[in-house]
């Protein structure tokens, strides 16, 4: 039971359109997923609609900034809090921000480029 | 408009078994507004793939969680062999959905048994973690362990059961059936049990897809989202999503108690339909690229993603637990519902916290 993983890279500026466009669609978002890559960082945006998951992804350089998506997706909220408090990328317009206090760690920001590598 | 008032609902609180914070804005006696806060005890878990082999993380992702201990290391192993292409053996896949389907059985029973505590029920709650009980004793037989069983590794599963063993297996959960339903008929027909879950914390289909929801919590909104409809495993067996239209904390215990017959089923099903063969195949792959995996954890749809470099640590581990996509949910629900009833509607989502805080 091994699916493909489906990936299309999309610039930082389509994503909100993207997603727009996703859920008219009827698609599910289902995760987002941050990584640390020498450029700086890439975000994987993940959807499903009838039980195929397609992957949508954005790279930004190290001291970028993306736009929230949670005026078609609330539930993104979650991840982009998550992203914000461990990784420190700044994400703007979330619905429901907790200005870096979701998650409660030892130090802030932990995954941030150029802590613990 | 009336005067408003904020009530801190968590961390501690009898119905929590874990931290969670919701701040429940008032109006008298009614939520108009729930604001959530998680974080209190997040592990950074997923940052152990800088120090661990890939090899040895199968054992820090069942640790994740007491209750979908399986399903974690399951899913972690199935990212890591999509990743490497690895096809792992007939049996192997059967076992792993056999100690999978008996892991949702537990998980069930305990949520009901924390239902009943919510709403005041001991010894319904007492009676359901007793016929639990027989599944950990089913765990301890085959494993060797109750809730940590270290039993799937990359490749197939570590123990074999024998004929003799399946066949126990099968007839404990038979007679388990009888047990269960005796509880079951509480929760469906007892009027108070009724009193409490019909008609509270309503989500509808709509309001549940553009939430994102997984599991028995959007299941019991009507989508018949279910992870293991695309297993061919389980498409052997029969399997079919469960699905309740009503979407109050009614029809998700339905969900639930539905599918712990289902889960019986298949676990009957699997013992009597075991391949005979292989359990493991031997790894010497190092994982390169990236993978995604998803897994139907008793809790709904948990996303395993994975991504090597050639080497024996990977690059990133991400687990996407399945209460993570439900507080979403969650706050949907607790909206206009009377404050005697956020326990109730906080563990209709059976929420997990220490999935969540990974």
């Amino acid at each position: 039971m091994y699916l493909d993983f489906n990936l299309k890279t999309i610039e930082p500026a389509e994503l909100v359109d993207t997603a727009r466009t996703l859920k008219a669609e009827g698609y599910r978002m289902v995760q987002i997923c941050a990584n640390k890559i020498p450029e700086g960082y890439e975000l994987t945006y993940s959807f499903d609609k009838d039980l195929e998951l397609y992957n949508y992804r954005v790279i930004l350089p190290e001291d970028g900034e993306i736009e929230s998506i949670t005026d078609s997706y609330f539930a993104a909220f979650v991840y982009e809090n998550e992203i914000k408090d461990l990784f420190g990328i700044k994400v703007n317009h979330i619905a429901l921000d907790f200005q870096g206090n979701f998650f409660i760690t030892n130090e802030p920001t932990p995954w941030k480029k150029g802590k613990s590598e | 408009m009336a005067k408003q008032t904020v009530i801190p609902f968590g961390p501690q609180h009898p119905v929590l078994p874990e931290p969670v914070h919701l701040d429940l804005v008032l109006e008298d006696e009614t939520v108009v507004q729930a604001i959530p806060s998680i974080g209190f005890v997040h592990r950074g878990l997923e940052k152990l793939v800088e120090t661990k082999e890939y090899t040895e993380l199968m054992y820090v992702t069942e640790r994740i969680c007491g209750i979908c201990a399986f399903g974690h290391n399951w899913g972690y192993c199935l990212a890591a062999e999509g990743l490497m292409k690895i096809q792992i053996p007939e049996r192997a896949e059967m076992l792993r959905t056999l100690w999978h389907e008996l892991s949702r059985v537990h998980s069930h029973l305990l949520w009901l048994g924390l239902l009943a505590d919510a709403f005041g029920f001991e010894s319904l709650f007492q009676h359901c973690w007793r016929v639990r009980e027989r599944v950990l004793d089913l765990f301890e037989a085959t494993t060797g362990g109750r809730v940590i069983f270290s039993v799937c590794k990359v490749g197939g599963v570590h123990r074999d059961i024998e004929p003799e063993m399946l066949q126990k297996i099968a007839a404990t959960v038979e007679g388990m059936k009888k047990e269960t339903k005796e509880l079951c008929d509480v929760f469906v027909n007892d009027y108070s049990v009724k009193n409490r879950l019909v008609g509270v914390g309503t989500v509808t289909k709509e309001q549940a897809a553009d939430l994102c929801a997984v599991g028995p919590t959007s299941r019991g909104s009507g989508i018949p989202s279910d992870m293991r409809s695309f297993n061919p495993t389980y498409q052997k067996l029969g399997f079919e999503p469960v699905v309740e239209e009503a979407g109050d904390c009614y029809a998700r215990t339905m969900v639930r108690i539905r599918e712990l017959y289902q889960s019986m089923d298949l676990v009957i099903a699997a013992c009597n339909n075991m391949p005979e063969g292989d359990i493991a195949v031997p790894v010497k792959a190092k994982p390169e690229g990236e993978f995604m995996a998803r897994l139907e954890q008793p809790r709904g749809e948990a996303i395993y993603y994975l991504k090597g470099n050639g080497t024996k640590f990977l690059e990133r581990m991400r687990i996407r637990t399945p209460t993570n996509i439900n507080i979403p949910f969650l706050v949907k629900a607790l909206e206009g519902c009377d404050l005697a009833d956020v326990p109730v509607i906080v563990l209709s989502i059976d929420p997990c916290i220490s999935c969540t805080e990974r």
